[in-house]
């Protein structure tokens, strides 16, 4: 019985967390290659789930159109941002990054608002909702295209950073910055790159995860903490640690609300959080010796 | 020195008449609101404006001070009075504490960590239902009480919150300028030129976001005590930002900035009514202005706007 | 005075400086050169507490102090400027020189904030002693400037006043020269030599060859990490191993 619920827990929870890791490897991309902490993360998972709505209600299309027609304006977002905001910054000072991010994070959220209302949403499963059971738990086929697709997305990230041009250029970046410059990067158009992986990573996260826990304008605040929580633990690696802090992340927090408290589950996260940053800045797995403090 | 106790004493003028210039009513109430939110955007200003340390959960601490006020005055029947330094020392003290650690990171890190800080104090205002009354609310805090004079009615909060406020203000003005506050700038500057000279940065920097609490602290103590009801909504992430947002657009380590942040954020949402919801769109957009056009803020770039409209006004007078 | 031995620093296994000791009269005016890379600024951050060395010790006057933070060596009289000028760019220049009186003066914050009578007091004093050295720099006709606006020979000068305010026994310049016309050089050389008159200890990290040898009782010679030479301005000039250090040496 006992162990059933813990099983139940930890897979729920591996489908959280694999969301969280989607979201900590946006955050960390734009981290690496540009040094800023994207407080607008978020707001990429909340409007992939509420165009994708959209594009299901209102232009009729089917699924498989939908959600490529979500990435794509989420994407564009992402771009103008960058464009609008970031780019033309005169002093870019970490406190102006941070207040300006924070500020175009609540602008979007505000107009998205403005379009969807303050009512939650709900976007129907990819395939149905029979749920399938493994040993004494069960689990719902939206958790599996969760997985499936996470799956899929880190694999495509590995192969873009490790082996096309631009994704070498983007990891030279984000050893230096000045120094991938002078060799011939064009830095300002990996920044941009950095935004657009990052806004269309957070946006498929915001799609997959919706069916689950529904959608609504706000819900970006949260799914963006704690994917920033999942890059922390990860060191703010674009790759596996991140994957694996978004996975321990979100085990912890299923079970910690399954078997502590559900009102606390949120405040887990956040525990996680300050720890880390307090005891290990570079993360569970880094080494000590960067800068990134 | 005689120029900023001109400009002191005049402000304070200003502010003691303006209830018999605004004659009263609702927007006694308001104005209230605007020295509450002053006080708790100078708190934020020290450390922002002049420590040049960013934190986005001072919401938490003004929950706090507001919670603690709260909780001794109807559970344990404290005099308010005497509740209100009580909840300032045992706030400044736990900042005072998380100081040491998290005032270690930097920028960005320095950020999050305040925001999850932040909301951690939110979930447990919401969560401690047997203490705080959970997300409905604590209500019965009595109203601070001075020589038979009950502080019940918005006129009278208003000379209670802006005695306070005026207060802060003068207190956080001569902070400014004294060996403390230039040392301050100074790490803002450059901390480790500042280090080279003597300057314990990392101490400076917990003793100022302490400093910084017990003043939002206090600010809650007050707002509990003339709101007579307080619940976890006032207290969350949002209101950082705003808070955040009043320090930008005031202008970063000006007093005066702050209340004009203050007067401003305070005062929108009653000016655009009906549009109530939609202020976070504003809030966002004034964020963004104001940092790529007037990083300096309002009290830095109006009057060089009026500068600049004076000479070229003058220019096309000439031709 | 200052007493340096055995330090070594190791950067991700990059020796950059390999067991060097020399030691620094009281009164001396002593120059540490060598060509680029000799790893004369890292140990300058090393003995001034900004890097924590992989090996070796420093005493101050007798006493043990590594590993100690620059702020607890500005208390010991222990103070150093920087290569590029490190300033405190929004603040006025008095301002600059007051923060030098940090540890000459001891209001907390609350005293501060409240005004009380003897931070009242003190903060004129700060004032008055500031002004001294901005008289005794020669910049006094600029204490109400911005910091950040100084041309650079004068914000050298700034930097100078604001390590004096210190009270130093002792006085570490990096490069004070680098970016000063031949005029302005003229004139430090001049400011150092009664900085030195004051009885305050000088050690400089210089390039400008004129003015060491013109300036400093004793030079330290370091190449590649190690310490090559010792001695008086004439002897280093006389020296093969230094000639044969800067000019390349091919056997």
């Amino acid at each position: 019985m006992q162990f059933d619920q813990i099983l139940q827990y930890t897979l729920s929870g591996i489908s959280t967390g694999a969301i969280y890791a989607l979201i900590g490897i946006g955050f960390s991309i734009i981290y690496n290659a540009t040094g800023i902490i994207n407080f607008a993360q978020g707001e990429f998972v909340m409007l992939g789930g509420l165009l994708t709505l959209s594009c299901l209600e209102l232009l009729n299309l089917p699924l498989w159109a939908a959600v490529p027609c979500a990435v794509a304006v989420s994407t564009v977002v992402g771009v103008l941002f960058e464009r609008l905001a970031i780019r033309p910054l005169r002093q870019p000072t970490p406190i102006n990054l941070v207040i300006i991010t924070i500020g175009g994070s609540i602008l979007i959220r505000g107009l998205a608002m403005l379009v969807w209302g303050k009512d939650t949403h709900t976007i129907p499963p990819f395939s149905g909702d029979t749920p399938i059971a493994i040993g004494g738990a069960t689990i719902l086929p939206q958790h599996l295209w969760i997985l499936a697709i996470t799956l899929i997305i880190i694999v495509i990230n590995k192969i873009y950073f490790y082996h096309t041009i631009s994704g070498k250029a983007m990891r030279a970046c984000s050893y230096n910055r000045r120094a991938a410059g002078l060799v011939g990067i064009d830095v300002r158009r990996m920044v941009l790159f950095s935004f657009i992986i990052s806004s269309a990573m957070g946006a498929v996260a915001g799609i997959i995860v919706a069916p689950l826990t529904m959608t609504a304008y706000d819900v970006g605040v949260m799914l963006g903490l704690k994917g920033f929580c999942a890059a922390i633990i990860g060191g703010m690696s674009s790759g596996i640690s991140t994957v694996i802090g978004g996975l321990i992340l979100g085990v912890l927090e299923s079970l910690g609300a399954g078997l502590i408290s559900s009102g606390y589950k949120d405040a887990i996260a956040f525990i996680i959080l300050l720890l880390i940053m307090f005891i290990r800045p570079q993360g569970l797995f880094g080494k000590a010796d960067s800068e990134r403090v | 020195m005689k120029q900023n106790l001109l400009l002191f004493t005049g402000f304070s003028i200003l502010i003691m008449f303006a209830p018999q210039l605004l004659s009263g009513g609702y927007l006694m109430n308001v104005l209230v609101f605007v020295g509450i939110n002053t006080m708790l955007a100078i708190a934020l200003n020290l450390l922002l404006g002049y420590a040049g340390q960013i934190s986005l959960g001072h919401a938490g601490f003004f929950g706090l001070g507001a919670y603690l006020s709260g909780i001794l005055t109807t559970a344990y029947r404290f005099n308010p009075w005497v509740a209100m330094p009580v909840a300032a020392v045992v706030v400044g003290c736990m900042a005072g504490m998380i100081g040491f650690p998290i005032l270690k990171l930097k920028g960005h890190y320095l950020a999050m960590a305040t925001l999850g800080l932040g909301i951690i104090i939110f979930i447990v205002f919401n969560e401690t239902v047997e203490l705080t009354g959970g997300p409905s609310g604590l209500s019965g805090i009595p109203n601070l009480q001075l020589a038979g004079i009950s502080f019940d009615s918005d006129v009278k909060n208003y000379y209670l919150i802006w005695g306070f406020t005026l207060a802060v203000m003068l207190f956080s003005l001569n902070l400014a300028n004294s060996r403390i506050g230039r040392a301050l700038r100074a790490v803002h500057d450059s901390e480790v030129a500042a280090q080279v000279l003597g300057v314990n940065a990392r101490l400076l920097k917990v003793q100022i976001f302490a400093m910084s609490a017990v003043i939002s602290s206090l600010a809650g103590s007050l707002y509990a005590h003339t709101m007579t009801f307080i619940s976890p909504a006032s207290f969350g992430f949002n209101f950082s930002i705003e808070l955040l947002t009043m320090v930008v657009i005031g202008g970063l380590g000006s007093v005066y900035g702050s209340f004009l942040g203050a007067a401003l954020l305070t005062l929108l949402p009653e000016i655009l009514r009906g549009a109530n919801d939609y202020d976070i769109i504003i809030y966002g957009g004034l964020l963004i202005v104001m940092v790529m056009f007037m990083p300096g803020g309002l009290v830095r770039g109006i009057p060089a706007l009026y500068r600049k409209v004076i000479k070229q006004k003058g220019e096309t007078g000439h031709a | 005075m200052l007493e340096i031995s055995g330090i070594t620093q190791i950067f991700g296994g990059v020796t950059a400086l390999d067991t060097v000791s020399f030691s620094i009269a009281k009164g001396d005016i002593t120059g540490v050169i060598g060509p680029n890379g000799a790893g004369k600024t890292t140990l300058f951050n090393i003995i001034t507490g900004i890097y924590r060395q992989t090996a070796g010790t420093v005493q101050l006057e007798g006493k043990d102090v590594t590993g100690f933070p620059p702020e607890r060596l500005a208390r010991l009289a222990m103070v150093r400027t920087f290569q590029n000028i490190e300033l405190f760019g929004t603040m006025t220049v008095l301002e600059n020189v007051m923060v030098g009186m940090h540890t000459k003066s001891s209001s907390g914050l609350l005293a501060c904030a409240l005004k009380m009578p003897w931070s009242i007091s003190e903060e004129r004093r700060i004032r008055e002693g500031a002004m001294k050295w901005l008289e005794f720099t020669g910049i006094c006709d600029l204490a109400d400037h911005t910091a950040g606006s100084l041309p650079f020979g004068k914000g050298r000068l700034l930097e100078i006043a604001r390590a004096l305010a210190v009270g130093p026994r002792i006085i570490l310049m990096d490069e004070p020269a680098a970016g000063l016309n031949s005029q302005e050089t003229l004139a430090l050389s001049l400011l150092i030599k009664r900085i030195r008159d004051l009885g305050i200890t000088i050690v400089l990290v210089e390039h400008d060859m004129e003015l060491v040898m013109d300036i400093c009782d004793r030079i330290v010679v370091l190449n590649l990490g190690r310490k090559l030479k010792e001695g008086t301005p004439r002897e280093i000039q006389e020296s093969p191993e230094v000639i044969a250090a800067y000019l390349g040496d091919d056997d």
